[in-house]
Order: structure tokens, then sequence, then C-alpha cells
């Protein structure tokens, strides 16, 4: 039987449909924060993304609050972006989190400071997408360290991942950096969400065309909303959201939006599940996580496979 | 060229120490006389803002401007080196190293700066200045089809665009150009484009202010 590093690459692998979901990391302290929020996903997703200082706000490190819900029996996905650390803190980050075992990284540029509180910051980017990529598969592979120096004990055990937005213009550049990311290693790719589904089976049609799907997993990004309001921002102000109008305009006639919102996650991930290559689906209800296992079980991904 | 944005009077009225006699407006006939932010003309305007200021407060300071070609040169300060000593503080209107540079020359001397240092870049437009490079040390415009990504893309990435990359517009502000649509477009024109996926990071920063403060001499003045 093959060895996995991760629960999560032994599902992609296996050919299981993956169900991965987000968690924010409190701006403060508190470990119970963590704890509650694990109850409402235990069962219902097979791995959580942790994020790492998302839109440049302070929260608690991503590591810390990845062992907290590790240790409540959560499959934990860090996220490490190149906006706060450099190519040392990034590698050191990465040999300490394979330690206290989690073992899923998701590898980001990061968004730029200038859309949290700290705009007066100094940012780094010492290492983009693609060299933590880099950095991840020459450390677990060749048991090297980006400077070539060989790593004195055990290297670290990681399945590394990384982002792409399919809907971002123009198209071709974009591809030339997914491109260089699987060149560089990378396992698995959780999507930008998506609401232009025309969009996005182009998108997985040229993957196929290129045989990019075959060289790693596609996790498909569906971010339940609940709000007109809520889709309208994403469309003016968040950087590469394609929102159609008639998403915005079916959010409108409801009655109940709550329950259009989980209708239109659910339909949205019935689409994608029928795209050749697209392997799981990556949930990120933003301010609305205790959603997470409705959407779930209306999506007839409830219960999650044992492993 | 070095571009520079002149303080705005109220900053610099701050910095003045209380109690001075006499006021010496340096200005910089070179890079931020051309950026319009510390030549003649400011150097002029500055010296009847202040004299007018001072008056008004019923302060007796001698307020005197001049100009010289290069301020970070000093076969052009020598020619000021009595009226720097003959003024008990100086504006220097330079980029930040000809303020430097007249401290050295003048070691008791209070210089202060009239200029914010903002960048290298290049006139766009009547008025107008765009950052165009970041004197890292080790130039790569050879794999990027003659446009920087570290100077303009706001990450300084190397492999490519963020996801926040749209219309052509970068994620920090709809003002700047997407700096890897730039990069994108000219190695498209220029049939480039092979090249782009050449370059292997992470860069090295050794060159730029990371490998600790930078200087160096042309060896044909200086023999072993």
């Amino acid at each position: 039987m093959a060895e996995y590093t991760s629960k999560l690459e032994q599902l992609l692998e296996e050919g299981e449909f993956v169900v991965c979901s987000e968690m924010g990391p409190p701006i403060g302290a508190d470990p119970e924060f963590i704890r509650e929020k694990c109850d409402d996903l235990k069962g219902y997703v097979d791995a959580v993304n942790i994020t790492d200082n998302q839109t440049a706000i302070i929260r608690m490190s991503s590591i810390a609050a990845a062992k907290i819900a590790m240790e409540e029996g959560l499959e934990m996905i860090i996220q490490v972006t190149g906006r706060d650390r450099n190519r040392i803190g990034i590698q050191s980050d990465l040999l300490g989190a394979s330690a206290l075992g989690l073992r899923n990284v998701l590898c980001l540029t990061g968004d730029h400071q200038c859309f949290g509180n700290d705009e007066d910051a100094k940012n780094v980017f010492d290492l983009d997408s693609v060299s933590i990529i880099k950095a991840c598969q020459q450390m677990t592979e060749e048991g090297k360290l980006i400077n070539g120096n060989e790593l004195k004990t055990e290297p670290p055990e990681l399945y590394y991942g990384g982002a792409h937005n399919p809907f971002a213009d123009p198209f071709e550049m974009h591809m030339m950096k997914l491109e260089k990311k699987i060149e560089a290693g990378m396992k698995f790719i959780q999507t930008q969400c998506i609401y232009n589904l025309e969009k996005f089976d182009y998108w997985m049609e040229e993957v196929r065309k290129r045989g990019l799907h075959e060289k790693c997993h596609i996790m498909a990004g569906i971010l339940p909303t609940r709000s007109v309001k809520a889709l309208k921002m994403m469309k003016k102000f968040v950087a590469g959201m394609d929102v159609p109008d008639y998403t915005i305009e079916r959010m409108e006639a409801a009655d109940d939006k709550k329950a259009e919102g989980v209708q239109m996650a659910v339909d949205i991930i019935n689409h994608v599940k029928e795209i050749e290559g697209v392997r799981g689906v990556h949930l990120m209800p933003v301010a609305w996580e205790e959603i997470t296992p409705v959407v779930v079980e209306k999506a007839n991904l409830y219960p999650r496979p044992e492993v | 060229m070095i571009v520079g944005k002149l303080k705005d009077v109220a900053e610099i009225k701050e910095m003045l120490p209380e109690d001075i006699e006499s006021l010496l407006i340096i200005g910089c006939g070179t890079c931020v006389s051309v950026s319009l932010a510390g030549g003649e003309r400011e150097a002029n305007s500055l010296r009847d803002l202040l004299e007018l200021y001072y008056s008004s407060q019923g302060q007796d300071v001698r307020v005197n401007a001049t100009t010289i070609k290069r301020q970070c040169d000093d076969e052009f300060i020598e020619t000021e080196e009595l009226s720097i000593e003959g003024h008990d503080v100086v504006l220097s209107l330079a980029c930040g190293v000809g303020v430097q540079h007249l401290g050295i020359k003048h070691p008791e001397k209070i210089i202060l700066p009239g200029v914010n240092t903002t960048f290298y870049g290049r006139n766009a437009d009547v008025g107008e200045w765009e950052e165009m490079c970041l004197g890292c040390g080790d130039c790569i415009l050879d794999d990027f089809a003659g446009v920087c990504p570290v100077a303009r893309c706001s990450k300084s990435l190397i492999h490519g665009p963020c996801g926040g990359s749209q219309d052509g517009k970068c994620e920090v502000d709809d003002e700047i150009d997407c700096g890897w649509e730039l990069i994108y477009n000219r190695a498209e024109d220029t049939g480039q484009l092979d090249r782009l996926l050449e370059y292997e990071g992470p860069k090295d920063w050794s060159t730029y202010r990371d490998g600790g403060v930078r200087s160096h001499k042309n060896p044909e003045f200086f023999s072993e």
C-alpha cells in the first residue's frame, strides 16, 4: 500500500471527491474560538484550510491555530504567504509545521497589506507562491533548503498546493503562472470561488487540453453567500472575482436569501462535480462558516469517507 | 533619474529649529530640478514663503536661496561653502543623497531635507513621473522583455502575476498598471514569451540593500 503524507493526499490519490473548507483564526489568542468552530465541521469536511493573516489583517498564526484544530481531530491545511516572511522565516515555519504533524500546506503570494489595517507595514515578498511551492518540493523531496544546503535531520513531510484564479485576465498570462506552479511541484489547487460557470468550464477545458489536471488535483472554490450586498461587494471590490449579473439577480429574486445561498452553492457543486478533472470542492463561506455542514449535506457529500 | 517631491511647507516649518537667525535654502539643479521638486524655481518660491512666514510671526530670520548644479558632487558644492558656513541652518532641496553629502562636507552644520526622495523614474507626461527601477543591483530586464517585475509589480513578483491582477490593473490601486501585464504584452510583441517561463527565482537580493550598505569603486581609479 502506498504511503501517504497526509489524509488529504490519500483521499485525492485514491479518487475520492474531496471536500475542504476554510477557517479564519481569531483576532486574539483564545484557543476556544478555534475549538468551537471545529465542532461544527467535524465529520463534514475532509480537510480545513486555516488562513495566514488573510486580507492582511493580523490574526492568530495559521500554524498555531491549525495545531489546536488538529488536536480536535481535524485534518488541517496551513496557509503560507510570502507577504510577511522571507525565505528564512518561511522555511523555518514549514519545518516546524511538519514537526507538529501539520502536513498540508497551501502556498500563496498573499494579499497586499493595503487591504488590511497596517498599510504602513513593510512587505516582504521575498518568495512568491511559485518559490514557496519550490521550497516545499526541495525540502520534502530532496531534503534541501532553497540555498542548496542539506537538512541535517529528517526532511519535513509536506503535501503542498497552491491557488489559481480561473477568471483572471489575460487568460494565457495566468495560465503561464499556473504552469510554473505545476512545474515547481504543486500537488493540488484550490481555485478562486466560482460563480461564473461558463468561464470555469472554459478554464477546465484548457486545463484538460494541456493535461494539467493529470499533474495536480483541482478543487473548485465555492463561496456560499446569503445576501445581494455580499455578492455586489465581491463583484466590485474583491480583486479577481467574477460574479455574473444573473447570480445577483437570482439572489435578488429570492424570498429566503439563506436558503437560496445554500441552493446556489449546491448547484455550483453539482455542476463542477461532473466536470472531468475536478477532484473536489473547497468551501469558503466568509463570515458564514456554520453553513458548511448544511451545504455538504444538501450536496449529498455527507458522510465523508473514513480513511 | 531620481524623482522627488517637495515636502509640505507645514512639515518644513515644523522641522526648522526655533530661534534661528538665518536659513539657507539650497536647490539642486539636476534630478529633482527636472522633477519640479527642488530646483531653482522651488528654492526661490520656498524662500519667499518662509520669509513671509517669519515676518508674519515677527521673527527676524534672514532667508536666502541658492541653487547648485549637483549637491552630490564636491565639484559643485565647493562654490557655496562660504554661504553654507554663514547661515545657522541649511534646508537642502536635493534628494537624500545631496542632503547627506552636504552633511559630510559640513560636519557641524544642521542640514535639513526639504524634499521627499520618491523613486527612480521616468517623466511619463508633463508633470507626471513613474517608478521604473528599484536599484536592486542585479538588472534582470533582459529576462522580462525590458519591463522590470521588481519595480513595476507592487509585490515584486518574478514568476508571474498574482491573482489580484484584473483588466490590466493592480489589486493595490486601479491607477496602477499591472506590471505583469506590461511584461506579458511586451514579451508577446517582441516574441519573447518563452523567456518568461525560464527565469528561476527566488531573486538574489544580496546586491540590493539586503547585502548591507552598498558602495563600489571603479578599478580604473583604484589599483590593487
